[in-house]
């Protein structure tokens, strides 16, 4: 029982922290590029006043415009759930597993491009193509990537995964160093930083995610930029646990815990601080260009899985 | 098992995977300079592991080897290229293959080859680099690619140079380095073979005005 | 020992003097005289074989036995004789303003070069320096090849040199299996790239890795002996490049190429002789397969070729491509025959293009349909060119016919079936030489066509030799082919 009660407690704390680490990665960025920056609660300043907004919808939506922010957050929400953030072998380390994690990110991408396209206008139905083209694209690298993981731990479970690398010490292994750089683009692309995407422009030409989402206002937009920095907290999450998985809390004692949140922020702050160097030295690439990037994320996971097969085995 | 090895044997093999990532790396890359760059990278990713495996192995012709392969293919080739790059102002060109995701990913089919052709090989050797003849043999055959997916002069040499790379990393990986005397010999070779393409820039500029090898096409049989 | 160094050391300093002292008026001279002392030292060298046996011991760098002796003196003559045809040839480039003095003194320079490696190659005992020196005739014939730097020579060297380097790149790698496969068993690590250690313990070596390395090493080798479909580079690089090097480069380094590409089959052939992993004659039946694509593809392309030194470029794959099927087919009658095809190959082959050279002065064009009534305007050059591919095509009693006569009795031996290509493919080829030749040979004078000052004496001296070995061999040479012929089959004819 006590069990849960954590569970769902490094959930509430993970979905409340999502929006810090956007305003961190946006904070550095401000930093290197000599702004002055908002402050580290502005993400939540937005949300509050899009909460509190009343919601405007085109004539021609249908109901399945309405469901999807709720679909989309009750997805991430579930996503973020199975993440071990500062514990591992809670008890929903039986669903942690990455197909499990794919699973909800397609069922959350599926039904943002079907509301993108639902209102009829030019800019959705341009959105919902060029990011269902990306996440083909991305899919086969992200999975790549995954199963590199999956033969270095014999299992696709995220706990297993970390378990074993702990297990393991510290091994320099070529296989974990690729499907690392190449979860990493994916996860760029998937989230929509750049150089795929630029979440801070309305630039018709180039926007994919903010497409998408143009008809939406109120609550529903602020559940959809809720969830969109949910996902950016996981793959996060994701590459410094899976990849650095040391400090995190194998036990539930207070200590192991708080030393475990508190390796985790430092992570965090890391990779939030190497994506906005990343983003503020690479200039935002060609949509054409996008799919060579995306290859070159399914090279680096394939040189991975194939380094694993011919280096680390026998 | 890896996780058994000692931490320098396992940056052998970290840098083995390395070498063949700079590989891709060349495949990807369309533009002039960093090309040469990244070539630079990869003889001296080659160097090193040929250092560290000669301290594993104890066999100290090696070092010369390494030191050799640092001259010779991480400063004085690339030196060269840049060298003749600048002064033929191609420095900024594309020189890029048709369909480079295609490429790539007939290149991961190659190494798939590889793997399958040494896999015999590396049964047979109890060296901690014998699972890196596989990455050799794929270093060189993607040099081939290289070659073959290119149609400008500066990329095919980068490519053949490339492919020099990954058969002195064979060398290294399958028995810890060659005879000195061949050793030298093929330092010399790869030494002159690098000042002859140079030479050859500025004919094949000469004689066609571009260093677009695509269009020296004359000699055909299948034109006649 | 001291003939072995002269012949290796001769062309070498030759070499570097011609490239220092650059174009003089002796450089010709010079020239020539280098080469003709380097065949007097092989000539030397090879008395000394005969006398004593082999040379270079167990363990030396280099090592002379009757394999390789015959193919010293044969390419230290040819080498020689094309030195003359050299001399007159240039001059004549040089007069028609062709040519400056910096391409003289490269020339030159490259000539000796190139007959250092060969040479080198042939000595060696050392299959890594085998491969350095093979990588060297390369680089050091390439800047011959676009020497006139119009941009068809200049794409010719650059693709001869691409696809060489690549593909001699591969046989370097099936170098490198070769000496992981002998790091195995031979204890001196060493010298585990020597021949003789490596034939010594031959039986021990990995089959599995052999039978990989001797691929790459035959696809590598391969490219150099001019195997389709690795020949590209070949007619190009022969009809581009000034007529002396076409002479040497068909009469010597694809023999050299191919010399190689045995020596490791003689070693594959007894590290698959327990036939448990690979069929124990897997070498020998790739080289059938490589010989006879060759041969019919390169047969068929003699019909529609335009450019004379082409023509004869693609008659070069045809033989090359008949040798290899020799010794891929092994025993000991094949094995002589070709043996002795190299030898007579080589000589006819060389006077062809010094008759070639000399043709294609007077008409003032490479191209066959520009050169015409050779007969009539020089008799001497249309009568050597005329013999030239009458010996070439087999005609009795030339030394090519008896080679050719042999070769096909040992296929009849063993693969009856196969005579009936090989035989439709010298018709084939017949016919394809014989269809051009006829007009060039004689066809009607054009106006204005004069002769040229020509050196047709290494032509008569080739094909008098040519014909001396078809009407009877000498005993020394039949005995080193046949202690050859044991050497790679183990067994003899004599």
């Amino acid at each position: 029982m006590n069990d849960w009660l954590l569970a769902l407690l490094g959930t509430l704390l993970f979905v409340a922290l999502a929006p810090l680490f956007a305003a961190w990665v946006k904070r550095v960025k401000c930093w290197l590029q000599n702004r002055s920056s908002p402050a580290l609660l502005q993400p939540y300043r937005d949300l509050r006043r899009l909460f509190s907004k009343q919601v405007v919808m085109a004539e021609t939506a249908s109901p399945l415009f309405v469901m999807t922010p709720y679909i989309i957050a009750g997805a991430t929400l579930l996503a973020a759930a199975v993440v071990p953030f500062i514990a591992v072998n809670l008890p929903t380390a039986a669903i942690a597993d990455v197909i499990v994690l794919a699973g909800f990110f397609s069922l959350a991408r599926f039904f943002l491009a079907l509301a993108g396209m639902d209102v009829g206008t030019a800019f959705g139905g341009m959105g919902s193509s060029r990011e269902m083209t990306i996440a083909a694209l991305a899919e086969p690298a992200m999975l790549v990537a995954v199963f590199t993981l999956a033969m270095v731990a014999s299992s696709t479970n995220l706990s297993t995964v970390i378990d074993q690398i702990l297990a393991q010490g510290l091994v320099l292994r070529p296989s974990l160093l690729f499907a690392l750089l190449g979860l990493m683009l994916v996860g760029i692309a998937e989230t929509g930083r750049i150089p795929v995407d630029n979440p801070a422009t309305h630039l018709e030409l180039t926007m994919i995610h903010e497409a998408m989402v143009l008809e939406y206002s109120g609550r529903h937009l602020a559940l959809i930029e809720w969830a969109a920095q949910i996902k950016l907290l996981i793959y996060g999450v994701l590459i410094v646990n899976i990849f650095f998985p040391w400090g995190i809390a194998t036990h539930n004692s207070v200590t192991a815990l708080a030393i475990g949140a508190a390796v985790v922020f430092f992570k965090l702050m890391v990779l939030g601080a190497l994506l906005a160097v990343g983003e503020s030295v690479l200039a935002k690439m060609r949509l054409f260009r996008v799919p060579a990037f995306l290859v070159l994320a399914l090279t680096l996971a394939l040189i991975g899985l194939l380094s694993h097969i011919i280096l680390e085995v026998g | 098992m890896l996780e058994q090895l000692p931490l320098y044997q396992q940056a052998i093999l970290t840098l083995a995977a390395l070498v063949m990532f700079t590989s891709f790396a060349l495949l990807a890359q369309s533009r002039v300079v960093p090309m040469i760059h990244v070539f630079a990278w990869q003889g001296l990713l080659v160097a090193i592991t040929t250092g560290l495996v000669a301290f594993d192995s104890g066999k100290h012709d090696l070092y010369i080897s390494a030191l050799l392969a640092v001259l010779l293919k991480a400063l004085f080739v690339p030196w060269l290229l840049h060298r003749l790059v600048t002064r033929l102002g191609i420095d900024r060109d594309e020189h890029g293959a048709e369909h480079p995701a295609t490429v790539l990913l007939i290149g991961a089919l190659l190494v798939i080859f590889c793997y399958y052709v040494a896999e015999p090989i590396s049964e047979l050797s109890a060296s901690v680099t014998r699972n890196t003849i596989a990455i050799s043999m794929a270093v060189v055959l993607l040099g081939m690619l290289m070659l073959v997916s290119r149609g400008k002069a500066v990329a095919q040499v980068v490519g053949f140079m490339s492919l020099e790379n990954g058969l002195f990393f064979a060398a290294v990986a399958a028995t810890h380095g060659m005879p000195m005397v061949v050793e030298l010999g093929i330092a010399f070779d790869v030494l002159v073979a690098a000042v002859i393409f140079g030479v050859f820039f500025f004919h094949i500029r000469d004689s066609i005005e571009s260093l677009d090898v695509d269009q020296l096409n004359r000699l055909s049989e299948s034109d006649e | 020992m001291s003939a072995l160094y002269l012949t290796l050391l001769i062309p070498l300093f030759a070499g570097m003097l011609l490239a220092l002292l650059g174009d003089r008026r002796g450089a010709a001279v010079f020239n020539v005289s280098a080469s003709a002392g380097g065949f007097a030292a092989s000539v030397w060298l090879a008395r000394t074989v005969l006398q004593q046996g082999p040379l270079g011991g167990e363990a030396g760098q280099f090592h002379i036995d009757s394999f390789n002796v015959y193919l010293i003196a044969l390419t230290a003559l040819v080498g020689a004789t094309t030195s003359f045809f050299s001399a007159a040839y240039m001059a004549q480039e040089q007069a028609n303003g062709r040519l400056g003095p910096g391409r003289m003194r490269l020339y030159h320079a490259s000539y000796q070069g190139f007959l250092f490696t060969m040479q080198l190659a042939l000595t060696t005992n050392n299959l890594g320096v085998l491969w350095v020196a093979l990588e060297g005739a390369t680089l050091a014939t390439v800047l011959l090849v676009s020497l006139y730097r119009t941009p068809e020579s200049v794409e010719a060297a650059w693709k001869y040199f691409i696809v060489c380097g690549v593909g001699i790149a591969l046989a370097l790698f099936g170098t490198v299996l070769l000496y992981f496969a002998a790091a195995q068993v031979i204890p001196d690590v060493e010298n585990a790239l020597l021949w003789t250690v490596l034939a010594e313990h031959a039986s021990a070596l990995q089959p599995v890795v052999m039978a990989i390395a001797f691929v790459f090493l035959l696809v590598g080798y391969g490219t150099k002996v001019g195997l389709v479909p690795m020949h590209t580079w070949l007619p190009d690089a022969h009809s581009e490049g000034p007529t002396p090097m076409s002479a040497v480069l068909s009469g010597l380094l694809l023999n050299v190429a191919l010399y190689a590409l045995v020596r490791v089959k003689i070693l594959t052939d007894s590290a698959l002789a327990g036939g448990t992993v690979h069929d124990p004659h897997l070498a020998g039946y790739l080289m059938m397969g490589f010989g006879v694509v060759s041969f019919t593809v390169a047969g068929l392309f003699l019909h529609r070729q335009r450019d004379i030194k082409r023509l004869f470029s693609y008659s070069s794959i045809e033989h090359m491509g008949l040798m290899t099927f020799a010794f891929g087919l092994g025993g000991p009658l094949a094995t002589f025959g070709g043996l002795l095809h190299m030898t007579v190959h080589s000589l006819t082959k060389s006077a062809i293009f010094v008759a070639v050279g000399h043709a294609s002065h007077i008409a003032r064009t490479q191209a066959i349909d520009g050169i015409r009534g050779l007969i009539q305007t020089q008799p001497a050059v249309g009568w050597g060119l005329l013999i030239g591919t009458v010996a070439i095509a087999g005609f009795p009693p030339f030394g090519v016919f008896t080679s050719e006569f042999l070769l096909l009795s040992a296929t009849m031996q063993s693969y009856p079936w196969l005579t009936v290509p090989l035989l439709a493919g010298l018709g084939v080829a017949f016919a394809g030489l014989f269809r051009h030749l006829h007009p060039m040979v004689y066809g009607d004078r054009p106006e204005g066509q004069q002769a040229v000052q020509a050196s047709m004496w290494p032509v008569v001296l080739h094909l008098v030799l040519v014909l001396w070995l078809g009407l009877s061999i000498p005993t020394f040479l039949a005995e080193w082919f046949d202690q050859a012929a044991v050497l790679i089959t183990g067994r003899g004819l004599l």
